[in-house]
């Protein structure tokens, strides 16, 4: 094409779309000079241009454009809607002109003398307002009534662009990019030939080279850079035409349209977006009457906002229509077929909604022209999900429904660790690292089986695990589990002692562990897309060149946490509030397990320190007791009341408990699972060895009493204050322990009274002032934050008010410390913050600040 | 999305011209032959780094000159009997919608010229695996030589040949 053709067409076609924009825009200030001569100007350097060129068709359409708009500007035309559709559909008119002439050159054949005639009766008209909207009505007969509609934000004073900027083509910066991407990957293969020789001469130059290298990059990157506003632009016409279309009254709010993101980005979610906000427009809202009826504002509103938050842009499109319903979706998913009535009721209202997102389902009870055109919401979630996003959607029903999309600012270069399984090695994107852990026999972390399935006790929480040997079934060749041992994952003996990684990753509110042999360095990737013979295989998200040249494949953490397990939609939404206020619901996790009856029994995971199988032929008898060998210290074994003696062979699970040197096997008939479970347990139990009873998993489960256990093995477990406490650092100090939850109370009173304090618990903060009212004296207080009535905090307050006890040094306990809570906590005078789960820790703490006291003394 | 299966769909329309040029090879003492044009380099052997989960006959992938290549048993792809280990094999990359792969073969000989008069559509007794991946058959002195359809050689989506 002739190049001085080809800038009109690119130039047009940008005032066009300006023109959209700015023309909703005016229907609603139809007095703005401003605006006006903006429209009136770039109609008429559309149809100067035209002249120039010689296009006579399409300069015969502009200019009856112009001279409408000139009436306007010069006050004698009203900018009616009606006037406003008319310009719209000129606009249109010269769209398709110019878009055939993109594609042949030449203007195409056709007769533009209908609209024409229309925009120029409405110019010889234009004098008497009210005699041209009729004149326009009788060219219009499809014209609806006037809507308010268009955007609200003040994009009148849109940025100027200077002269500052030049025009660069798009593939060019493609390839800028893409050669780039090739000089990371050399500078990064020359920087790993350097660490392996340590004195040269090259060192200097190529630190420089590295560094210019990486700015280079970041230059390149930001020039790909635009403002998310582009996908934007169409919107505002879009909402209008929907709102016409549909008789509804709709407002665009668009907030953040600055905000800028990788271009190739930006092309990928233009669609997504797009038909989200017409599905908002479509479905989501109301129409007026039904809103006035619901005592909402006629005029319905669809905000969309863009935001940064750290490596990620989030998007939000919310609409304040009718919102979702669960019961609808119910029916829907039933109707469908898409999941059984069982699946159903298990889940959770969030989850139901989630099911939009399914393949096959469309909530709108007819297909419109609008939103049903056989694209869901599931190719929404697949698009944004191809390019590493997340999408979110929260509802209420009747007040709306907002959708969040998170997405990578920049597809092309990531940060990547590199790690390997079964001598294969992968990229996973550090973004969803959380944390690396080294899990070995012995060590502090170890990876423990329930019922096969590999599991990871993390500090106070459970892992569960996905080993990605098998994952990827890299051992297909290999004898699988021919040396495995019953106490370690199925690992090859050789590597099983050295070890595995366990790369801890997240994924929403999903946090998972990924098995692995080794972890190599962090680096810089280059993501390569796979080839569309590979893109089914949802484990993978790219892949790319290392270093050494050797191309490896990037894991996708969406895709494993998919394909391993449901990923627990994060239940945040509307209603979430009132759930984290209520400290009842404090999460536990439970080990269920079986013996002597049916009837499940469960201990709290955290008093446990490990779980084993014992051969039945190894245990030794003394002096009626068993033992056995464990750890080369002799371990004693206990069963539950009412069992009778262990049989002579076979082999049976044993939960082991430990405290300090002292560690005791409470033998059991099967270990049945691991629950999270909120800790209300009902204190009714008269049996010994029971502390009440639970609803665990839908059944009634016994809770046991773990301490009584403990003083079965060791008669001196609780070793009171006459005899030497074994643990002695308690040396009988005084505990004051305030928690609402008798679970933990007890919980946390065996434990206390093990490490040799003395300990008086209570259930609310009024009562341990009660106390101390009346004269009870203590060396330390150790009290829960979360309670009814008075949290923590007021608490330490009044007891730092009072002169007598302001002394006594305070330690607060909870299950979620967040470092907002430290400092609140701190400066209250609390002189530890512990997890409610890390026994140690609360040791720790109160040994500290006990010998902080003498030291004080 | 959906335009590339388009695209796809489409016979291979430049091995029906009035004369074409191939760079033959050959697969089990079959010779093939593929556009000249759309080759972009022909490899000895093939070193490949596996991708796990991917399909059978999907060797693996390597890195040529910065770019990531798929390589692809034209021997398994074509329903045809595995090569015997240590068996020669050299690779013709090939760019496909904007992607190279490798396709993997016995041997790669030389680039010919040949007469439309000499094509004929692959015979309808083919094996429906071989004939869905040709785009017909050329008649010469030294034996057939079946003309290898890229397009769909490639094509994984939606109607999977099993």
């Amino acid at each position: 094409m002739d190049d001085l053709l080809s800038e009109f067409v690119t130039e047009t076609s940008e005032s066009l779309a300006v023109l959209d924009v700015e023309l909703v825009q005016l229907e609603q200030t139809p007095d703005d000079p401003e605006l006006l001569s903006n429209i009136f100007r770039l109609m008429h350097t559309i149809k100067g241009t035209c002249g120039f060129l010689d296009l006579p068709r399409l300069e015969a359409v502009a200019h009856a454009g112009e001279n409408l708009l000139g009436k306007m500007r010069d006050g004698e035309l009203e900018a009616s809607s009606e006037t406003v559709t008319l310009i719209l559909e000129c606009l249109d008119c010269i769209r398709g002109i110019l878009g055939a002439l993109a594609a042949g050159e030449a203007e195409p054949e056709g007769d533009d003398g209908d609209l024409i005639r229309r925009l120029d009766a409405v110019f010889e008209a234009g004098a008497a307002p009210a005699l041209q909207a009729e004149a326009a009505a009788a060219a219009e007969p499809q014209e609806g009534t006037q809507e308010e509609i268009g955007p609200k934000d003040g994009s009148a004073q849109e940025p100027a662009i200077g002269a500052q900027t030049i025009r660069v083509s798009v593939d060019l910066l493609e390839d800028l990019m893409t050669t780039v991407s090739e000089l990371v990957l050399t500078r990064n293969q020359l920087l790993q030939t350097l660490r392996a020789q340590r004195e040269t001469d090259f060192a200097g130059p190529l630190q420089r080279l590295n560094l210019v290298v990486s700015e280079l990059q970041e230059g390149v990157m930001k020039a790909r850079m635009q403002p998310i506003g582009n996908a934007w632009a169409k919107l505002p016409r879009v909402v209008r035409d929907l709102a016409h279309e549909l008789d509804k009254k709709i407002e665009l709010v668009m907030e953040g349209a600055e905000t800028e993101l990788d271009r190739q980005v930006l092309e990928l979610i233009k669609d997504p977006l797009t038909h989200m906000v017409r599905n908002s427009a479509d479905h989501g809202l109301e129409d007026p009457q039904t809103r006035s009826t619901a005592g909402k504002p006629e005029v319905g509103t669809i905000v969309l906002k863009a935001f940064h938050q750290g490596g990620y842009i989030i998007i939000e499109i919310s609409d304040d229509g009718r919102g979702l319903s669960p019961a609808k979706i119910r029916a829907k998913v039933l109707e469908k077929g898409l999941l059984s009535e069982a699946q159903l009721a298990a889940m959770s209202e969030q989850q139901i909604l989630q099911q939009i997102f399914r393949p096959g389902f469309s909530t709108a009870d007819k297909v419109t022209a609008i939103s049903g055109r056989g694209v869901g919401m599931d190719v929404v979630r697949a698009n944004i999900e191809k390019i590493g996003g997340t999408i979110d959607l929260s509802s209420a029903e009747g007040l709306g429904t907002r959708v969040t999309v998170k997405i990578p600012l920049t597809l092309a270069i990531v940060s990547a660790l590199i790690v390997e399984s079964a001598g294969e090695r992968f990229a996973l994107p550090q973004l969803s690292v959380v944390e690396l852990v080294r899990a070995t026999e012995g060590s502090e972390y170890g990876i423990e089986r329930i019922n096969d399935t590999p599991v990871l006790r993390l500090r106070d929480r459970l892992l569960p695990l996905v080993v990605l040997r098998d994952l990827l079934e890299l051992e297909a060749s290999a004898p699988v589990g021919a040396e495995v041992s019953d106490d370690v994952v199925a690992l090859p003996a050789g590597e099983r002692r050295k070890g595995a990684f366990v790369v801890v990753a997240q994924v929403a509110a999903y946090t998972f562990g990924i098995v692995v042999d080794r972890v190599f360095d962090t680096e810089e990737i280059v993501v390569k897309p796979l080839a569309p013979i590979l893109r089914d295989i949802p484990l993978f998200s790219g892949n790319t060149i290392l270093g050494d040249g050797q191309v490896v494949m990037i894991l996708d953490p969406n895709g494993i946490a998919a394909t391993t397990g449901e990923i627990t939609l994060a239940e945040e939404g509307m209603e979430t509030g009132e759930a984290a206020a209520r400290p009842e619901d404090e999460q536990v996790a439970m080990l269920v397990f079986r013996a002597v009856d049916a009837a499940p029994k469960a201990v709290p995971l955290a008093l446990i320190a490990r779980l084993e199988e014992i051969d039945l032929e190894r245990v030794e008898s003394l002096d009626g007791r068993d033992l056995i060998q464990y750890r080369g210290q002799l371990m004693p074994l206990v069963q539950m009341e009412g069992a009778g003696p262990l049989p002579k062979a076979g082999r049976r699970p044993v939960l082991v408990f430990t405290d300090r040197q002292r560690t005791m096997g409470l033998v059991v008939d099967q270990i049945v699972d691991i629950v999270e479970d909120c800790g209300r347990v009902e204190l009714s139990s008269a049996k010994p060895g029971f502390l009440g009873s639970a609803l665990i998993a839908e059944a009634a489960t016994d809770v046991v009493d773990a301490s009584h256990y403990l003083t079965l093995a060791f008669d001196d477990w609780f070793g009171t204050e006459a005899a030497e406490p074994f643990g002695s650092d308690g040396e009988g100090r005084c505990v004051l322990l305030v928690d609402d939850s008798p679970f933990f109370r007890n919980l946390l009173s065996p434990l206390l009274s093990v490490a040799g304090y003395q300990v008086t618990a209570v259930e609310s903060a009024e009562a341990a002032l009660g106390l101390l009212q009346a004269g009870s004296r203590f060396d330390v207080i150790v009290t829960d934050i979360e309670m009814p009535e008075m949290d923590g905090f007021q608490f330490a307050e009044r007891v730092r008010r009072n002169q007598s006890w302001r002394s006594v040094p305070l330690v607060a306990l909870s299950s979620h410390a967040t470092p907002l809570d430290l400092a609140r906590g701190r400066k209250v005078g609390f002189r530890d913050y512990v997890a409610k789960f890390d026994r140690d820790a609360l040791l720790d703490a109160l040994q500290d600040t006990l010998a902080e006291e003498r030291g004080a003394a | 999305m959906t335009g590339d299966s388009v695209q796809a769909a489409k016979p291979e329309t430049e091995a029906v011209a009035e004369s074409a040029d191939f760079v033959t090879c050959s697969i089990a003492g079959q010779l093939f032959g593929l556009p000249v044009l759309r080759v972009q380099d022909v490899l000895a052997g093939c070193q490949t780094s596996p991708i796990p989960l991917a399909p059978p006959e999907i060797l693996g992938q390597l890195n040529l000159r910065g770019r990531v290549v798929t390589a692809i048993d034209l021997r398994r792809r074509l329903g045809l009997k595995p090569r015997d280990a240590g068996g020669r094999q050299m690779s013709i990359v090939i760019e496909h919608e904007g992607e190279l792969y490798s396709l993997v073969v016995d041997g790669v000989g030389e680039v010919l010229s040949l007469e439309a008069a000499d094509h004929e559509p692959s015979p309808p007794t083919l094996d429906p695996q071989f004939r869905r991946y040709s785009a017909g058959i050329y008649r010469l002195a030294e034996g057939l030589l079946v003309v290898l359809d890229v397009s769909r050689l490639l094509d994984y989506s939606g109607a999977q040949a099993a």
